[in-house]
């Protein structure tokens, strides 16, 4: 019996430590995750042309009307939630962190799996934003699976 | 020396302070003094401002009474109050007093004995006693029920004129009708249904309870959207502001640069007959060429002038500004020129964007006869709180509501912080 406490208590240990050094390594990614000036340049283009005219220069969105791009749950969080609305558009009363906005976000589906990519990349890491890339796989994978 | 300087000083200061305390007293029966700032506003010569009171909370539009009682319609219920209620003191500085409607809305307006408001799809109205105060908040009559509302140009201003009817705009929940709302070239839809329930100014009784689209009266179509509307008592005419279309380069960027996209259409003062067409979403007016232009959605070119049968607008303004706040302004507090003249709050623009934006000021539009007459200019300015944060549209303050005070006083809301301004003519 006193054995058997002593392996859950071993596997229990080193579970909690390799969990934690996951995460280390995780964290350790994304901050030396180099994201080249190209795919940034690419985004910002993207941006300049389809998105700012409603989520503004500063990625700040309009009181009421447009949901600002920093720092919020969908910029930073879930990537295939984020790859969603930029291929279908958004339509619905929801709260982004607490406020809600008026306007309707078109679908961008027309934009090329490299050009979604990039812009969500710049996007994710411009504004004050700091999160891993979007690559064009997975682009390409939710596109598929839409069909 | 530094002691013997003391004395002087303390003396001049206090007369200074009794003097002007007597000030004040002298001027309690007749104007507040103007913040020594003017509550931030830059105004013309002769003009002050000061701040009454600031709500924190997203004042739209606005009724103040003779009795020194302000009633702010919020955007949003703060606490299950959507009208608070506010008392001004002898120096024009307000405290909120209570507050009711457990209802979002924009709309609020007094007329013959009643104070009416509008949630997003509902008009009511609340009898007022001798001083204006409301007799029974919880109990208002639904005198209007079931307007549609979709998520963007959701609000229900409304006016009254001199014969017991009520005009309520309804504004469109779509861009320019695309099949596609704002997509890249998305075709306009045929027909666009959606002009038969909203798009337009509707007309029902003050009279009649729970009236909906079968009881009123579609009064005039083809407007996208109206915040700021008015009844003009010189020539009984209903005047409305439109909010016009956006996203012409965004949707069509073959046809429209984004500094032509920033620029048009305009937004347009119509003076409305029953039955007229302003033209949504089939046509916009183009203030450069001064011309009724064909949407591209519905096979414009941007040069391609639309079917006459729509009407011109009375004046047109430079695009995507906004106007929330209509007022022709009947007091004798402010000169000559300004009476019968008509007041218009711009909002602020976000569709100039990436060109630098727009409004965030109160305009004045002469008038002459019930017509506008010269040229409009901007009469309070500043409420973004510097020209970069307009530019930027990161404006401190947005201008939305109107009002006249009973001594001629012009109020004006603003939706950001919630300030009540009160601009005053200060020049004997
Ligand atoms: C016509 C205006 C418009 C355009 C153009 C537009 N958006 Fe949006 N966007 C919106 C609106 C409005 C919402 C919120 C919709 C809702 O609440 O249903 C939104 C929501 C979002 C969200 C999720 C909410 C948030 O703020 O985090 C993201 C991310 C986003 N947009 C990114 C983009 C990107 C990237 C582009 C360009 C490819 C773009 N948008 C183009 C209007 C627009």
């Amino acid at each position: 019996m006193k054995q058997v406490l002593m392996v859950i208590l071993i596997l229990t240990i080193s579970g909690v430590t390799s969990h934690a050094q996951k995460k280390a390594e995780a964290k350790k990614t994304v901050k030396t995750e180099v994201i080249s000036a190209a795919v940034f340049a690419n985004g910002q283009k993207v941006y300049n042309k389809y998105c700012l005219s409603c989520h503004m220069a500063d990625g700040g969105g309009v009181q009421n009307m447009n949901p600002p791009l920093i720092k919020t749950t969908y910029v930073l969080g879930d990537k295939t939630q984020l790859i969603k609305i930029a291929l279908n558009g958004l339509n619905e009363e929801i709260e982004i962190d607490g406020e809600v906005y008026n306007n309707v976000m078109p679908s961008h589906g027309f934009l090329k799996d490299q050009e979604i990519a990039d812009v969500l990349t710049f996007v994710r890491n411009s504004f004050g934003n700091k999160a891993s890339a979007i690559k064009v796989s997975e682009v390409k994978a939710v596109r598929a699976e839409k069909k | 020396m530094k002691k013997s300087l003391l004395i002087p000083v303390l003396l001049s200061a206090m007369a200074f302070v009794a003097l002007y305390s007597f000030k004040n007293i002298s001027d309690s029966n007749s104007k507040p003094a103007p913040d020594a700032d003017n509550a931030g506003l830059k105004l013309p010569e002769g003009f002050g401002a000061l701040k009454v009171a600031e709500l924190g909370a997203n004042a739209r539009h606005l009724v103040v009474t003779p009795q020194g009682d302000i009633y702010v319609k919020l955007a949003r219920a703060k606490e299950g109050k959507g009208i608070i209620v506010l008392h001004e003191n002898s120096d024009g500085k307000a405290q909120v007093t209570g507050g009711f409607g457990n209802y979002g809305g924009t709309g609020i307006y007094m007329k013959d004995g009643y104070l009416y408001a509008s949630s997003n799809q509902e008009v009511f109205k609340y009898k007022l006693d001798a001083k204006n105060k409301v007799i029974n908040p919880d109990k208002p009559e639904k005198i209007i029920t079931g307007l549609k509302a979709g998520r963007q140009h959701e609000t229900k201003s409304l006016v009254l004129d001199n014969n017991g009817n009520v005009y309520v705009n309804i504004g469109v929940n779509s861009n320019s009708c695309q099949e596609q709302d704002r997509g890249l070239r998305s075709p306009g839809i045929k027909g666009c249904p959606l002009l038969d329930s909203m798009a337009g100014i509707w007309q029902f009784k003050a009279k009649e309870l729970n009236q909906s689209y079968g009881e009123g009266i579609r009064f005039a179509t083809g407007l996208r959207n109206v915040v700021g509307l008015d009844w003009n008592q010189q020539n009984n005419q209903l005047f409305v502001m439109q909010h016009g279309r956006d996203n012409l380069n965004s949707s069509w960027p073959e046809l429209y640069n984004e500094k032509e996209s920033a620029e048009l259409p305009a937004e347009c003062l119509y003076a409305l007959k029953q039955g007229d067409n302003a033209g949504w979403p089939f046509m916009y007016y183009d203030q450069i060429q001064h011309k009724k232009i064909v949407s591209p959605e519905y096979g414009g070119d941007k040069k391609k002038e639309a079917d006459s049968k729509y009407i011109d607008p009375a004046v047109a303004f430079p695009g995507h500004m906004a106007p929330n706040g209509l007022l022709f302004y009947t007091g004798s507090m402010f000169p000559e020129k300004y009476k019968n003249g008509a007041f218009i709050a711009f909002h602020g623009s976000w569709n100039r964007a990436p060109e630098p934006q727009k409004g965030y000021f109160v305009v004045f539009q002469p008038f002459k006869d019930g017509k506008p007459s010269g040229n409009w200019e901007v009469f309070a300015d500043n409420f973004a709180g510097t020209p970069e944060k307009a530019a930027a549209g990161r404006a401190d303050h947005r201008p939305c509501g109107l009002a006249q005070g009973a001594d001629g006083s012009l109020y004006v809301t603003d939706d950001v912080k919630g300030t009540v301004y009160r601009i005053v003519y200060t020049k004997k």
